[in-house]
């Protein structure tokens, strides 16, 4: 428990970010949602669209809807400019503020249909302005359910917060996140801990609003509006740095391999005199399209990754080839510095317990295509809608009897406990050693080749000093290096952070 | 014969497929008490709520005190207009005397403690009830408090429409007893809506009788009781003729 209590006490930053993001999504949502349900109450055509267009955004994961923001921002750019982040806080803040939307307005709509005719008729026939009557009747009646809509609100965006990790938001989704790649426990649970506690502090502070309003007790109304209030104004003055330009963002995916890289480059970067920032979590198609916009300042990716998702190729004239024409293509068409390769490769491979695949006699993706129907392979998310899976499923005409999905470093336990025997592992990944796995030969070559690449930001290709300190790692990492590193954050045992296998990882290569 | 207060042209009016008000022409003399009954549906109240124009007339125009009221703005007309009907409409989330006192409020009017109380002990309330809430008040508490309300403004006209229709027989009678008094003290002029032919002949001077959206007769209460205004208002006033009639004999 005593991992828990540390990682807690480690997440003040995080907790400060998610107050912020989760307040200012609601103050969002309130802002829009009290004039809309007045518009509503006067026209029910309106209160029929909005209830209808805030019910829909509810249906959309939450996850899907953080990441919608991305194109959207980004196709904004055409009018507001260049300037306009689409990373981080303000994409957050959009779709948090839109899934607040529902509860908020269908309760207004709802106290303003359930109040008894005769007091808004009186209300007329005192002779009240419709802005009287709003300000006199309507609100003060609506607003204890109004209260229980925000205080539900409040609740569902706190929550729904955690997942802005995955568009480079900070928030205690951050541990999680975190935690769930490495097998970090204590970290999962202390992010679990800090959000729900943060949601119950809501809740009971907003219901006491809610209680005050009701009841008519002005004391009660203030006192829990006050206390909401200081915990929003301390978690400001806490993340309140001078805005610094210097800063270098540091994008990384949602993988072991990839925390440890990200630590690797900003502790270069600190030692050369950068401060650094981390975004980690961030989904793949995400990762690229932030560094080519230049939401973030570095990210590592693959050949084989940006060969199939950005050039849109099925072919594969060979790893060299690869390189070069990515490099090309980056240069033309983003602007974006492809700083060389760090010397290993992460490919896709199919990979099985190495018992198993000798008691079935395969020793090559083909041998498999012909046992596949009585399989079960299992994949990350990603994985079954990859081209690279496409490829190498028509190549050699592969039909399972079952496809799974798991987090990528759940794949390894399924493929020990037989609830998957066969899975999509990355070939840089310490647990094909240490879980004696066999990786299938792929005759074909159907899976290009997946070189690990530093990738530059158009803005931060500029940036002599910053190339100066990173080239260094370009050919430096050996695949049996990135192994070991991986494995020291991935095993179950002895596990390290990825901070530490990146100083181990350091040493080891001798930089 | 004074201009009167009230004149009402050619007034109709339909929802939908429903015609409510079928060309009505009134006019009604300052310092009256007019009741206007008939059966549900009759179009009654539509023609009340024409007057302080929470309901627009199809065609047809209403003049209060020589003004044409669809010119008028709608809160400045009724803040000159008392309003009493049936479901009472006190505010619940204000006290007794914010309820009584929101047309001062409306009005801009600071004081106005002196003059709740005031309109508290006109409806027979006890002042000290200023501070109740209205959902500790009896169903008769709480028209009286209506009354206050409608009142506290000063308005020269009073429009009721059913007011005593939820009250028990008992506070029904002296309510309507009190509204008399205060009609004819305060010189008010009062249009009263009811379906009770009893209450409208003891307590207006004149009486209108309304069927499918027409007036069908415009009588006196004495006029009535002794025989005038045709058929349909005959059929409304043998019902208390018969049970006052029933009653004197079980008396004998």
């Amino acid at each position: 428990m005593s991992a828990v209590w540390d990682a807690l006490l480690g997440l003040g930053d995080k907790l400060a970010a998610h107050v912020l993001l989760a307040a200012a999504a609601l103050a969002l949502g309130i802002a829009v949602a009290l004039p809309l349900a007045v518009w509503a109450s006067r026209s029910a055509t309106v209160s029929r669209i909005a209830l209808g267009f805030a019910s829909l955004v509810q249906t959309i994961p939450a996850l899907a809807l953080l990441a919608l923001f991305f194109p959207i921002l980004l196709s904004l750019r055409a009018v507001f400019g260049e300037g306009l982040p689409t990373l981080g806080f303000l994409p957050a803040l959009l779709a948090l503020a839109l899934y607040a939307l529902l509860p908020i307005l269908r309760n207004a709509v709802t106290a303003r249909e359930q109040m008894a005719p005769g007091v808004l008729e009186a209300a007329d026939g005192v002779g009240m302005t419709p802005g009287q009557k709003l300000r006199l009747v309507e609100a003060p009646l609506a607003a204890p359910y109004i209260m229980a809509g925000i205080r539900t609100a409040a609740v569902w965006t706190i929550g729904a917060a955690t997942l802005s990790t995955t568009i480079g938001q900070p928030s205690l989704g951050d541990p999680i996140f975190a935690g769930l790649q490495t097998q970090n426990w204590s970290l999962v649970l202390a992010g679990c801990i800090a959000s729900a506690g943060l949601a119950l502090v809501a809740d009971t502070l907003l219901g006491a609003v809610e209680r005050g309003f009701a009841s008519r007790r002005p004391a009660l109304l203030w006192g829990g509006l006050a206390v909401a209030l200081a915990g929003i104004a301390a978690s400001a003055l806490a993340l309140y740095a001078p805005d610094d330009d210097e800063t270098v963002v540091i994008g990384a995916k949602s993988f072991s391999e990839q925390y440890i890289l990200g630590r690797l480059i900003g502790e270069r970067l600190e030692a050369a005199g950068y401060a650094v920032e981390y975004r980690e979590g961030l989904g793949s198609a995400v990762v690229h399209s932030a560094v080519t916009t230049g939401a973030i300042d570095i990210s590592i990716d693959y050949t084989g990754t940006l060969w199939t998702n950005q050039l849109k190729r099925e072919d594969n004239p060979g790893r060299a080839e690869i390189y070069r024409r990515l490099v090309e293509w980056e240069r033309e068409q983003t602007g974006t510095l492809i700083l060389g390769r760090l010397g290993f490769e992460n490919n896709y491979g199919l990979a099985m317990r190495a018992d198993r695949a000798q008691e079935l006699g395969l020793a090559s993706i083909a041998d498999l295509a012909r046992v596949a129907p009585r399989l079960t392979i299992g994949g990350d998310p990603e994985f079954f809608e990859r081209p690279e899976w496409i490829a190498v499923r028509d190549a050699y005409g592969l039909r399972f009897g079952e496809t799974r999905n798991f987090s990528p470093t759940f794949m390894y336990n399924a493929l020990q406990s037989g609830e998957a025997d066969v899975i999509s592992a990355y070939t840089s990944d310490g647990r094909i050693a240490a879980d004696d796995l066999q990786v299938l030969d792929d005759p074909r070559g159907a899976f290009p080749s997946y070189d690990a690449i530093i990738l530059l930001s158009p803005e931060a290709a500029q940036d002599e000093r910053l190339i100066a300190a990173l080239r260094p790692l370009v050919g430096a990492i050996p695949v049996e290096a990135m192994r070991e590193a991986n494995y020291a954050v991935d095993r179950e045992e002895n596990k390290r952070t990825p901070a530490e296998a990146a100083r181990m990882l350091t040493e080891r290569i001798g930089l | 014969m004074p201009e009167p207060i009230l004149e009402l042209r050619d007034l109709a009016k339909s929802y939908g497929a429903v015609e409510a008000l079928r060309g009505v022409s009134l006019d009604v003399a300052e310092g009256s008490f007019v009741a206007l009954v008939g059966a549900s549906g009759s179009g009654k109240s539509t023609l009340l709520k024409t007057v302080n124009a929470l309901v627009v007339p199809g065609t047809g125009s209403v003049s209060f005190e020589g003004e044409d009221v669809a010119a008028l703005p709608g809160p400045a007309l009724r803040r000159r207009i008392g309003y009493v009907f049936q479901a009472i409409g006190l505010f619940p989330h204000m006290s007794v005397g914010e309820n009584v006192g929101i047309g001062l409020k409306l009005a801009g009017e600071r004081n106005r403690a002196a003059r709740i109380a005031e309109m508290l002990e006109l409806v027979e309330l006890d002042p000290a009830m200023a501070s109740r809430m209205p959902s500790e008040l009896s169903g008769g508490q709480r028209q009286r408090v209506g009354v206050a309300r409608a009142l506290a403004p000063q308005p020269d006209l009073l429009l009721m429409d059913e007011p005593f229709g939820a009250l028990d027989p008992v506070t029904r009678d002296s309510l309507g007893e009190r509204v008399r008094e205060l009609h004819k003290r305060l010189g008010l002029t009062t249009v009263m809506v009811t379906h009770d032919m009893a209450e409208a002949m003891l307590l207006a001077d004149r009486v209108l009788v309304m069927s499918e959206g027409r007036i069908v007769a415009d009588e006196t209460p004495a006029g009535l009781l002794s025989g005038a205004g045709g058929e349909e208002a005959q059929a409304l006033v043998a019902v208390p003729r018969a049970q006052a009639e029933r009653l004197a004999r079980i008396d004998r």
